[in-house]
């Protein structure tokens, strides 16, 4: 096993479900310096000539195969904008686990940026997990902002899970695809804010390709002060399909603005949208505490549910 | 046994909806209530779940006065209760739901059996979302399935028949029929017109605008009661 302290080695698990060094492919960053780095024969991880950040270049016909390269942050006021760039080549299937975790106890704010790039060829599968998480009682904020481009060739197809559950204090998340032709995109995010917490969600699916498909699709839970703002938007730019789908719950004081958003260039693109927010279901409630359950029990069960 | 004493619930403003119900539950009896729609019987179960408080009157459990006590409480003293329109969620299984009724890490071949027990084929269902997806026949049986996962010492049914089509109740009937013959040590209520229910009563209670009218073992009572509103054949209750 790689050497981490057990703060590090709790966000690992937090982000990455890794109790162990991963079989396969992974890079890990702690405090802003790989400390272990692993390429496969078909799976090559480069870090860029300027150190800003990871190429990772997956050869054609890679299957059944996986790329971890949890990010974990336990120093206080350290900032990083990090690149990662994935080539994912013709006919592979592939699972990435991108995770971040800042462990903040100091007064000074953490903040890690990750721009991931995908490049995602023909007949090529990819699945992506990204999961954040904070954690630590001090001053300090803890701040994401991921931004994740993908582009999508022929045929291809691209399954995104975005969580954010706990501690994490403001994030502003921006999600761009372009799909070719026959290409298809799916994406499932799921986002608690709590305390005096903020989440800005922004996808920008472009549908180019005839017979492309998106189906985009955040929930959400706002508890105390929070604020989410989710922004879904599709064009259909060709004979195409595509779904949006804001889901929340308000909680407390919390706030929250979805805007489910479409575009048609084209009068063959069948889209849709969904939306809708609102507190519990008292009849929820009541159900889950005719089973035994205490109100709060059963409100965490209707919260861990939605956001399974 | 459970004793409803001098039991009354008025909406303000509105008129009494239950007035000076005095009923007794004992163990190991199957108790069907019924009478015309609008006569209490929903509310008399939910003031028994504890869902909604009576406005006047007390409610006993083996002697304990348990009428302030909340829905948790009764849930914990074994009290179960299944509701006329089941509740959908979002990403809560059918497993889930299973584990939360039974209070315990049930195996998942111990929630299959009780699957198998309201005619749902276990391994369809154990992993579905208690959602929109599932029809009201199947929302029911797993809605009857999770009460009898409680193992309850009190089960109340609030009208199982409304909702699903003549053809799903058929078969659910012999689940009653089933719990009319393993009830030991414990007693279920059921609220409904069905003939078939009625006639597998130990007793009868009768509701008309908020009050008992009858009330007895059930080969006395059904004989008053047949071919009224409060006891339809099936297809009596189609033709209304």
């Amino acid at each position: 096993m790689i050497k981490m302290d057990e703060i590090q080695k709790r966000i690992l698990q937090e982000v990455a479900d890794l109790h162990e060094t991963p079989i396969g492919a992974y890079n890990f960053r702690v405090n802003g310096k790989s400390i272990g780095r692993n390429s496969t024969s078909q799976i090559e991880i480069i870090p860029k000539e300027n150190g800003s950040g990871l190429d990772i270049k997956i050869q054609p016909g890679t299957k059944n195969q996986s790329v971890h390269i949890p990010v974990v942050i336990s120093q206080s006021g350290l900032n990083e904008t990090v690149y990662n760039d994935f080539y994912i080549g013709e006919n592979s299937d592939v699972l990435i686990v991108a995770g971040c975790g800042i462990d903040n106890c100091g007064s000074h704010n953490s903040q890690h940026d990750g721009i991931h790039r995908f490049f995602v060829e023909k007949n090529a599968k990819v699945r992506y997990v990204e999961k954040h998480y904070g954690s630590g009682d001090g001053l300090g904020k803890r701040i994401l902002n991921p931004v994740t481009e993908i582009h999508l060739a022929e045929n291809s197809s691209a399954e995104l899970e975005m969580v954010q559950i706990k501690g994490v204090d403001s994030t502003e998340r921006r999600t761009t695809a372009d799909l070719k032709e026959g290409a298809h995109l799916v994406v499932r995010e799921r986002l608690m804010t709590h305390g005096e917490q903020f989440a800005i969600s922004h996808y920008d699916v472009s549908l180019d390709g005839d017979h492309s498909s998106a189906d985009v699709v955040s929930r959400g839970v706002a508890r105390g002060k929070s604020y989410q703002e989710l922004n879904l938007k599709i064009s259909g730019n060709a004979i195409c399909s595509g779904h949006t789908e804001c889901d929340s719950i308000i909680m407390d004081e919390g706030r929250i603005l979805a805007i489910p958003s479409l575009e048609a260039n084209s009068v063959e693109a069948m889209l849709v949208h969904e939306a809708a927010i609102g507190k519990i279901a008292g009849e929820q409630l009541t159900k889950l505490m005719t089973l035994g359950l205490t109100e709060q029990e059963a409100e965490e069960q209707i919260i861990n549910g939605f956001l399974r | 046994m459970l004793e409803l004493k001098n039991l009354s619930f008025t909406v303000e403003g509105e008129k009494e909806i239950l007035s000076g119900i005095d009923l007794t539950i004992p163990e190991n009896k199957f108790v069907v209530i019924t009478g015309p729609n609008g006569g209490g019987k929903s509310t008399l179960a939910k003031i028994i779940a504890g869902v909604i408080q009576p406005t006047a009157g007390t409610i006993e459990l083996d002697g304990e006065d348990i009428t302030g006590w909340n829905v948790t409480q009764r849930a914990r003293h074994g009290i179960a209760y299944a509701f006329q329109q089941p509740v959908r969620f979002k990403g809560i299984r059918v497993l889930d739901l299973l584990r939360i009724a039974s209070g315990k890490d049930l195996s998942v071949a111990s929630a299959c059996s009780y699957l198998s027990e309201v005619g749902l084929c276990a391994r369809d269902y154990i992993n579905r979302e208690v959602n929109a997806s599932l029809s009201g026949g199947e929302l029911k049986r797993i809605e009857i399935a999770t009460v009898i996962a409680r193992k309850a010492r009190l089960t109340v049914f609030d009208e199982p028949e409304a909702g699903i089509d003549l053809w799903s109740f058929q078969n659910l009937i012999k689940i009653f029929e089933n719990l009319r013959k393993e009830i030991q040590d414990s007693s279920v209520v059921i609220i409904s017109h069905q003939e078939r229910i009625l006639k597998i009563a130990d007793e009868i209670v009768v509701l008309e605008n908020g009050r008992i009218k009858h009330s007895g073992e059930g080969s006395e009572v059904l004989p008053l009661i047949m071919g009224t509103e409060a006891a339809a054949t099936a297809c009596a209750r189609l033709n209304q």
